[in-house]
């Protein structure tokens, strides 16, 4: 029929997934911490020298350790190994971050993409729900659940949950609208394709970077809202090995103990920036524009 | 042989706001194969009654009559069943094709748009698409950022010829192309003609593609017909200043001549009472009096209609091109 | 000679945009400087303005304005030639402009930019609207309420304000529907005589070129492949891509394909 065209400045094939991780060194570092992270949060229970002391056992004659061969991190007020602790927090904190974001994205991202894609009365309607959540800031609802329940880390990550999800509501529906907007979606149409196809074969899985991006940098910031809580004594409650929790109980001996304070904010610091990391990182990746400027 | 025409417009209107971007416009398509040419420049209507024709917008006033059935008219699986058998190919290659759908898939997704295939016969079909629009069948598992411009506008021809349409609607399909990619479209578009039989309606503001491609062309000047006609016709003898105008301000190739008045020639007003006046009186060199206060009728005039009081005069002086070898 | 481009080196990383070795504009001269995407026709203009480092590219070679070397010009040198002795207009004339900003103001500080007091800014404005046909009522318009044609006119007359000897024009018209074009066209040509331009060209439009100038050069995958007067080029075409290239232009009076 008509000549193959095959010279009309063809682009390069995507690169391989190791190609992709020598180019972005930012994104290689925060994965491989982020998966650290995660493989102590697995096998804590396995690399902890003292399992029993992220639960309630207490050793009365070895407190206020400083760190030693026996104990990495020295020892809390009440003698627990700090170093199994903050292993074991590790394990919370990345739960209640999965938790959280889970929440988020499977309420946020149907109602987001669903009033993003349809318009009119549907987004108006859900994008109301959506600001009513956004006005309760996480602290003051997390304050009002633990005076009527007790504070723990169930239900701080409660009360996070239910002021995180807005945000990718928020988000998919930007993305989704901005998404619904293109040609190929006039295509969809003039093709005869169902508006639900459409939306489930074409604007959701275009609606998703942002939200990847978002959910991998949220990782640290609700690690810092959940160690928040607790450090204001409204989230995990002794002797659960929280991370926010041990920082509340050793800021009174700081100067003096300095490693009860250091090591879980440590902690918190590297995961909260590993995170972060990951997420600036994605971003950049997944523009698919990245690729044609290889050209 | 069926001589009822395949599409006709009737009195189309639309409006978008306050601004009538169709305002009255009636033509008709033959059966294919056949190429009407839709030209005008920016602010004509053009794209919108191409939208009107295959429902992407909708229109406030009019038939569109499609083997006599009126598509505004349809809903559900009527609807449906038009989509199958009006498509439509938009100007811009970029945003045309889902960045994250293959296009095996995105063809493959279209051929089954409409009715139920088995994957063989599926991937039979989308093989075919792909070497009848001159793509080898390694494209099938690229991503459209890994194609060229002219490339994906290939694609979105085959995803428009998957669901086997009976009338194609081509908006700008080559302005956003190389020149040398465009040439190659327009062979295509041609070679396909053939092949399908198609009827297609080509907008574009180029003559010389309308020329190449449409047997009869209409000239859009802010959402009136101001001539429709024989696309020879038309292009060797315009009747209207609109189309002398067009006709003349094409650059020639071939000859350059002296600086004729740089005037203010400009992209057109809107007014709103255009009702009670001719649209294109305020840049008209043969403007009189009549033209301000009575719009003109389309009438034929020598083998073409023509909206315009001194069509015969047009006529008689030709058009004198800006910049061509010869005044004719 | 006005403009003098030799053994011009653009290149982004290791990937060489533009390798031209020859290229003049001389006084009162319109170049058409032809090519398909990816050409590297804007990368060239951008590099006279000194705008290709900011985007990432390293320049080497010499671009010489009546003698001055313009590569490796500091910053503060190039400021002041931009805009005043070299211009440059593009193909969306709308988004060139701060949309903040009515006309009138833009030409103001524009002019005042390089040293030219408010009084006579504002004289100048309006003789300059006058030049290319425009009404002194559009000096109190925003960039959006002007039409395309409008719009590239007050870029053009913004050039003319600031008295530029050099006009760098990168596919002005493309946008333009082709009534448009064809005033805007005729503009340049007026402007050439009147002001005193030099004008390079950039189009993929050989019709365009045919019209205005009088020298062209083809340029395919950073280099030029053929140059010389208009006439030559275009009725007796030495390389093969400019005869493709002429081939492809779709032509009145040809008859139908279908």
């Amino acid at each position: 029929m008509t000549e193959v065209v095959l010279s009309e400045g063809e682009l390069a094939p995507p690169r391989s997934l190791r190609a992709v991780l020598r180019a972005n060194p930012l994104l290689t570092a925060a994965a491989a911490l982020g998966v650290v992270l995660v493989l102590v949060a697995l096998l804590a229970p396995l690399i902890a020298p003292h399992p029993a002391d992220a639960g309630s056992a207490t050793h009365p004659l070895a407190t206020f350790l400083p760190p030693s061969s026996h104990h990495l991190f020295g020892t809390d007020p009440v003698g627990r190994d700090l170093f199994s602790r903050v292993l074991y927090g590790a394990r919370i904190s990345l739960a209640v971050a999965a938790a959280v974001i889970g929440f988020s994205i499977l309420v946020g991202l149907p109602l987001g993409v669903i009033a993003g894609a349809l318009g009119g009365i549907a987004d108006t309607v859900l994008m109301r729900i959506t600001d009513i959540f956004l006005a309760f800031p996480a602290l003051l609802l997390a304050l009002a659940l633990a005076s009527v329940l007790t504070p723990s880390v169930t239900n701080a990550t409660i009360a996070i949950s239910i002021t995180w999800w807005p945000w990718y509501a928020r988000l998919a529906r930007g993305q989704a609208a901005s998404v619904a907007g293109r040609p190929f979606i006039a295509a969809c149409k003039a093709l005869g394709l169902s508006p639900t196809r459409t939306m489930l074969r074409h604007v959701l899985p275009n609606s998703l970077t942002p939200i990847i991006v978002q959910a991998s940098a949220d990782v640290g910031g609700v690690i810092l809202t959940a160690a928040a809580l607790s450090f204001l004594g409204l989230g995990a409650q002794d002797p659960t090995p929280e991370w926010g929790l041990m920082v509340n109980q050793g800021q009174a001996y700081f100067a003096t103990q300095w490693w009860l304070v250091t090591f879980p904010g440590a902690a918190i610091l590297i995961s909260a920036l590993a995170f972060n990391l990951l997420g600036d990182g994605l971003r950049d990746v997944l523009d698919p524009r990245r690729v044609v400027e290889r050209r | 042989m069926n001589t009822t025409p395949l599409l006709e417009v009737r009195e189309l209107a639309v409006r978008f706001g306050s601004v009538r971007a169709v305002d009255g416009v009636s033509f008709e398509l033959a059966r294919g194969p056949f190429g009407l040419g839709l030209v005008g420049e920016s602010g004509s209507g053009k794209t919108t009654i191409a939208r009107a024709v295959v429902r992407l917008i909708d229109a406030d006033r009019g038939t569109i009559r499609f083997d006599g059935t009126d598509v505004l008219e349809l809903a559900g699986a009527a609807l449906r069943r038009y989509r199958q058998a009006a498509q439509i190919v938009f100007q811009d290659p970029d945003g045309t094709l889902d960045p994250r759908m293959r296009i095996g898939s995105a063809l493959a997704e279209a051929a089954t748009a409409h009715r139920r295939l088995p994957r063989q016969a599926v991937r039979e079909r989308v093989d075919r698409l792909l070497d009848e629009v001159g793509l080898d069948n390694q494209h099938r598992r690229r991503f459209p950022h890994q194609l060229s411009g002219g490339q994906r506008q290939r694609v979105a021809i085959a995803r428009a010829l998957a669901v086997e349409p009976r009338l194609l609607v081509l908006d700008e399909p080559t302005s956003a192309l190389d020149v040398t990619v465009q040439a190659r479209m327009l062979k295509l578009i041609a070679d396909l003609r053939d092949l399908h039989a198609l009827a297609y309606l080509l907008i574009s503001h180029n003559l010389a593609v309308v020329e190449q491609l449409c047997e009869e062309t209409v000239v859009l000047y802010l959402g009136k017909i101001v001539e429709a006609g024989p696309t020879d016709t038309l292009l060797s003898r315009p009747a209207h200043p609109y189309t002398q105008a067009l006709r003349a301000a094409v650059p020639d190739l071939e000859a350059k001549l002296p600086v004729r008045d740089a005037g203010a020639a400009d992209t057109p007003a809107r007014v709103d009472d255009w009702a009670s006046a001719c649209a294109y009186h305020p840049r008209c060199p043969l403007a009189i009096d009549r033209c301000r206060i009575e719009p003109p009728p389309l009438r034929a005039v020598e083998g073409r209609r023509v909206a315009c009081h001194r069509a015969e005069d047009a006529l008689a002086n030709g058009y004198r091109p800006l910049h061509a070898a010869s005044a004719e | 000679m006005k403009l003098a481009l030799r053994d011009l080196r653009i290149a982004f990383g290791r990937r060489t945009v533009v390798a031209l070795d020859e290229l003049d504009l001389e006084e009162e001269e319109i170049v058409g400087l032809v090519g398909e995407s990816g050409s590297g026709k804007s990368m060239t203009a951008l590099a006279v303005l000194g705008l290709a480092g900011p985007a990432g590219a390293t320049v080497q070679g010499s671009i010489a304005l009546d003698g001055l070397e313009l590569v490796g010009l500091p910053e503060r040198k190039l400021r002041d030639l931009r805009g005043r002795r070299v211009a440059m207009i593009f193909q969306s004339p709308v988004s060139a402009f701060s949309p903040v900003f009515r006309v009138g103001d833009i030409f103001i500080r524009a002019l005042r930019l390089h040293g030219i007091a408010r009084g006579d800014a504002v004289a100048r404005a309006q003789e300059a609207l006058r030049e290319v046909l425009l009404g002194p009522d559009l000096l109190h318009r925003y960039p959006h309420q002007l039409s395309g044609g409008q719009a590239q006119r007050i870029a053009i007359a913004l050039a003319v304000a600031l008295r530029a000897e050099v006009l760098l024009a990168d596919e002005p018209t493309s946008a333009l529907d082709v009534t448009v074009q064809a005033e805007i066209i005729d503009l340049l040509r007026l402007l050439r005589e009147r002001e005193r331009m030099s004008i390079l060209f950039i189009s993929h439009d050989l019709a365009v070129v045919a019209q205005l100038c009088d020298r062209v050069a083809v340029m395919r995958s950073g280099k030029i492949v053929e140059a010389g007067p208009t006439e030559n080029v275009l009725q007796r075409p030495t390389a093969a891509y400019t005869s493709e290239l002429i081939a492809a232009v779709p032509r009145l009076g040809t008859g139908r394909t279908a």
